[in-house]
């Protein structure tokens, strides 16, 4: 069924051990954050507890094996997206940090009022509010690329969207909620053609999909490493040289100046013109570490893993009766979002919990989602490698056992 | 019965179970045995913001006592309704403000307080607070 052996994989995750509420714990809730792996913890605590100093800056040991091991995981993040250069690479704390310093500084270099910027109606509430607060800003205004019903981003509509006022087309690689894996190399070609640039939030599908943002000829990739067994508290932005250079700074600060006086403030080189002040550095070390697991697990083969989890949850939730799942594209990667008839997804969650299951309940930070299908929340199921069959028949049983309860 | 036997007389109840699912199976009791809110009262006045689900709160005054109504769409938050609505419904304005409403804590529901949980708990001990500092200056 799949090369990975998963046994000795979940030793690495003591975590996974627990038992709450009196029942060993099954987390689905990946999606949110995934959990992390021994060695990215022990890599964390042997920064600590070995040679923790500030980057950049300090001409003592300390500070420079730091400054080495944070500057090699910018290299390794260069190989794992195939960026082209480490100039192309910043450190933020999240995807919505990320997003937001494009739409900011993006917004300030190149968007007028009476712009347009397309975004999916399928978008993660973080890629929506940073470009409305950018649109309002400058005055530019927010166009919608609606989805279809079972989950397809309609984009046969796109070109028609498109006009010469277009700027910026955001969407994600993968949608937290119907977990639907968007033709993003087709929509950049699209958008492309009409000299609209592309950001593409990858959040959801970093851990799940091998990602080459110079084959899909993405302008800006964004993504945490906290959803890819690293620490929270970190992410990345990817951006086109060319672009982040007529890019202004997001922060001002230490480390991304080059000199400052009280007249004038000349700023730094990329990628640290855009990493202002004391960046998360045992948490982009610890991220390195998150990168090597996933690497030495192999991408590809967790992806097959996790795809055959998702197909198997799907074929059993579908055999319960009332079962309404949110997203059935082929190509989809991840989560299931579901509601079950008659029973309010809240009642689900709370009980699930109570019976050791994590799983993500509400809005999922997707109300335009949640508008289209007309509900106020769903329960979302979500996968990593650590999961298995075992778990999701459990999982099954135990919403079985609930319907009877709550309906 | 003060607000004080009736958080105790809960407490009781509640002690009588000795695991999750139990205790939860009775929350969904209460929640299905909750008289049903007149559809006409169920309107954006009276709904209470910032839940996961939906829960409506109305209060009417009546010979210097609060009595409260209310319901949810979710059923386990309809049972602590129920709970809460038992524990300061026919109460004084007065003794709602001075009350301390320590029976969720006492029982283990304690995680329905967290601000994580958001599902309106927290909201709805807020609005009872304030219906009753409304009345009291009413009344007084």
């Amino acid at each position: 069924m799949t090369t990975l052996d998963i046994a000795r994989i979940r030793k690495d995750f003591p975590i996974l051990e627990q038992k709450v509420y009196n029942k060993p714990l099954i987390y689905l809730d990946s999606a949110a954050s995934s959990q992390k792996p021994v060695q990215v913890l022990r890599k964390e605590e042997q920064l600590h507890l070995e040679y923790y100093g500030n980057i950049h800056r300090g001409a003592h040991f300390l500070a420079d094996r730091a400054t080495i091991e944070f500057e090699a995981v910018r290299d390794q993040v260069v190989g794992f997206i195939h960026a082209g250069s480490r100039e192309e690479i910043i450190f933020t704390k999240g995807t919505t940090e990320s997003i937001n310093l494009v739409a900011f500084s993006f917004g300030e270099a190149f968007i007028q009022a009476g712009d347009e910027i397309i975004l999916t109606e399928m978008e993660h509430h973080a890629n929506i509010v940073p470009w409305q607060m950018m649109a309002e800003r400058k005055g530019a205004n927010i166009v919608v690329l609606p989805f279809s019903d079972d989950g397809r981003l309609e984009i046969e509509r796109l070109e028609g969207l498109i006009n010469e006022k277009t700027k910026l087309i955001a969407v994600a690689h993968v949608s937290n909620t119907l977990g639907t894996i968007n033709p993003v190399k087709q929509i950049i070609a699209k958008a492309h053609k009409f000299g609209v640039k592309v950001l593409v939030d990858g959040a959801q599908a970093v851990k799940h999909l091998p990602v080459d943002v110079q084959e899909m000829d993405a302008d800006f990739y964004v993504f945490s490493s906290h959803k890819m067994y690293g620490p929270n508290g970190v992410g990345v932005l990817f951006g086109k040289k060319e672009l982040l250079e007529q890019m202004p700074p997001y922060q001002g600060g230490g480390e991304m100046i080059s000199e400052v006086t009280f007249q004038k403030t000349t700023f730094n080189e990329l990628p640290y013109k855009f990493e202002a002040g004391t960046p998360h550095i045992t948490g982009v070390v610890a991220f390195g570490e998150a990168i090597h697991y996933l690497q030495q697990l192999g991408v590809a083969e967790v992806a097959a893993y996790e795809h055959q989890l998702l197909e198997y949850a799907t074929q059993k939730l579908l055999e319960i009766p009332g079962m309404i799942i949110y997203g059935a594209q082929p190509e989809k990667s991840g989560v299931i979002t579901f509601n079950i008839d008659g029973i309010h997804s809240f009642d689900l969650g709370t009980m699930l919990d109570k019976m050791g299951i994590a799983v993500r309940t509400g809005r999922l930070c997707a109300d335009p989602v949640m508008q289209h299908y007309g509900i106020t929340g769903s329960v979302r199921v979500s996968f990593a490698v650590y999961n298995t069959i075992d778990e999701i028949d459990v999982f099954v049983a135990a919403l079985k056992k609930l319907i009877v309860m709550l309906r | 019965m003060t607000i004080e036997t009736v958080q105790a007389e809960i407490n009781e109840e509640f002690s009588a179970f000795e695991d999750w699912m139990d205790k939860y199976s009775y929350l969904i009791e209460l929640g299905n045995d909750l008289k049903e809110l007149d559809p006409k009262l169920k309107n954006d006045q009276h709904l209470i913001k910032g839940c996961q689900s939906r829960v409506w709160l109305v209060p009417e005054f009546k010979d210097g006592k609060i009595y409260f109504q209310g319901e949810s769409d979710a059923v386990i938050v309809k049972g602590l309704v129920a709970l809460l609505l038992r524990v300061v419904s026919g109460h004084t304005p007065q003794e709602i403000m001075e009350s301390d409403l320590h029976f969720v804590d006492d029982i283990g529901l304690k995680q329905h307080l967290s601000p994580t949980r958001s599902n309106g708990l927290v909201a709805m001990i807020k609005q009872i607070k304030l219906y009753a500092v409304a009345y009291n200056r009413i009344a007084g």
